[in-house]
């Protein structure tokens, strides 16, 4: 237990101090936001109906980018090997590297959310429900990049073959994220039910992902 | 004969051999019987000819499934198993099961056109589909990246796993975001709701299309083997080489 506390103290201290994490997936995050209504218009009643589908792809982009940085630096400095060897079930260690990893990345694209919907017309209970359904969403994103990032860590080419396979398994939560999003907004739907359905999804990844990353860092070890 | 016997490469070789020629004549006799029967069979009182695209069509959907199954079995016997052959049998079924899936999507489009006007919907059947076929090419990616076979082989061992896994939840979460196509009408608990006239020739076309992919199968893997022996030829002829 001191161990993953302290393994989540050094990344989240890395991730704040080094430099080029949390606040380059915000710029990435307002920068698709703002590339959007240039492809589309500046119709502001359009980019209202599909400002939540915005939001949420702005997202799964920028935290699909920061996913290649999860586990690479410890793959270069060697502190990868030594997780891998340590008493502490690498299982643990890799949830809890997820988990300072989302705190670092998937937390201040959460944040920025409200302030760019702004952007996008968006009305407060708008913003608020695509914000909550980030907030639930997002971590299932990390714990299945995690399995992605375990599986190309040791790739040369691994980022863009990173992103090929994790978007495929990304779709549920990109469909249930956009559906609770809009039905805050326009309804039929009740929001509740795609938005706990969400909650599961990121449950189910907290067990699949770090267990299957786990398998792939020990079996690209012997 | 249990299936550890055919660990030995050489020993799968020779049952490959001797029964790729059976299991070729047999494949080209069942499609000859099956596609009598689908010229024979009636036509749809509302979709006339353009039926017949479903016995190519259905049994190719059945399979691409198939494949990723197949895949999940050979997945597990590299994991849990660690049968030396498991993994080749994983390699081969990715690009058959590619293969019948994009058909499935092909022939699938090209019946839509007449049937409903398009070519593509994004409806939930037909999306699951192209999810699949996606995720088929992401596993042949990985393995092709990974240049030591033993390594991709547990790469993609865990993708396949994690894949079906997360296979049902897609289909769920497609269904719930779009319906359009009809539901499954063969594989149902009340029975088949399909007229035998149809029924008889898709499943025969069924069988001649099993057929071909467990020939397709073993004759990709026969290759597969043949190719790591060349490639270990070959290190071993670099490292004889002078110089090293």
């Amino acid at each position: 237990m001191k161990a993953l506390a302290a393994l989540f103290g050094r990344d989240v201290k890395l991730a704040v101090r080094a430099g080029g994490g949390a606040p380059v997936a915000v710029l990435f995050f307002l920068i698709v936001v703002t590339i959007t209504p240039f492809a589309l218009g500046p119709d502001l009643a359009l980019l209202q109906r599909i400002g939540p589908a915005i939001l949420w792809i702005g997202a799964l982009l920028a935290s699909l980018l920061a996913l290649d940085r999860l586990l690479a630096a410890d793959l270069d400095d060697g502190s990868l090997d030594l997780l891998t060897m340590s008493d502490t079930p690498l299982e643990l260690a890799l949830a809890t590297k997820a988990l300072a990893h989302w705190l670092t990345t998937g937390l201040p694209l959460v944040i920025a959310t409200p302030l760019l919907a702004l952007f996008l017309n968006l009305d407060l209970a708008a913003s608020a429900a695509v914000a909550a359904t980030l907030l639930v969403g997002t971590p299932a994103l990390t714990f299945l990049g995690l399995a992605g990032a375990a599986l190309t860590v040791t790739l040369r080419r691994g980022g863009l073959l990173l992103s090929v396979l994790v978007l495929p398994l990304a779709i549920p939560v990109l469909i249930f994220g956009v559906a609770a999003s809009n039905a805050a907004v326009v309804g039929p739907l009740p929001f509740g039910t795609p938005f706990l359905i969400l909650c599961a999804l990121s449950l189910t990844g907290l067990v699949i992902g770090p267990v299957a990353a786990a398998l792939a860092l020990r079996s690209g070890h012997d | 004969m249990a299936l550890i016997d055919y660990a030995n490469p050489s020993k799968f070789l020779a049952l490959t051999d001797r029964l790729i020629p059976w299991l070729t004549g047999g494949t080209v006799l069942a499609l000859a019987l099956g596609i009598n029967q689908i010229f024979g069979a009636p036509e749809d009182y509302q979709q006339g000819a353009t039926v017949r695209i479903m016995f190519i069509h259905v049994p190719a959907a059945w399979l691409s499934m198939f494949g990723w199954a197949v895949m999940s079995v050979a997945a597990l016997g590299t994991l849990v198993w660690r049968h030396p052959l498991a993994d080749v049998a994983a390699k081969a079924a990715a690009p058959v099961g590619a293969a019948f899936t994009l058909i499935c999507l092909v022939t699938g489009a090209l019946w839509g056109r007449p049937m409903w006007g398009t070519y593509w919907v994004w409806d939930a059947r037909l999306t699951s589909v192209l999810i699949l076929f996606l995720m088929y090419l992401g596993v042949i990616a990985l393995w092709r990246t990974i240049e030591e076979p033993t390594r991709a082989a547990r790469a993609a061992a865990i993708l396949t796993l994690v894949g079906a896994l997360n296979l049902p939840i897609i289909k769920f979460s497609v269904d719930w975001w779009n319906t359009l196509h009809q539901p499954a009408s063969v594989l149902r608990l009340d029975g088949p709701s399909i007229h035998p006239d149809l029924l008889v020739p898709l499943l025969v076309m069924a069988a001649a299309s099993g057929l071909a992919f467990v020939t397709l199968h073993l004759a990709v893997m026969r290759n597969e083997i043949l190719r790591r022996r060349i490639r270990t030829m070959h290190l071993l002829q670099a490292q004889r080489a002078p110089g090293s």
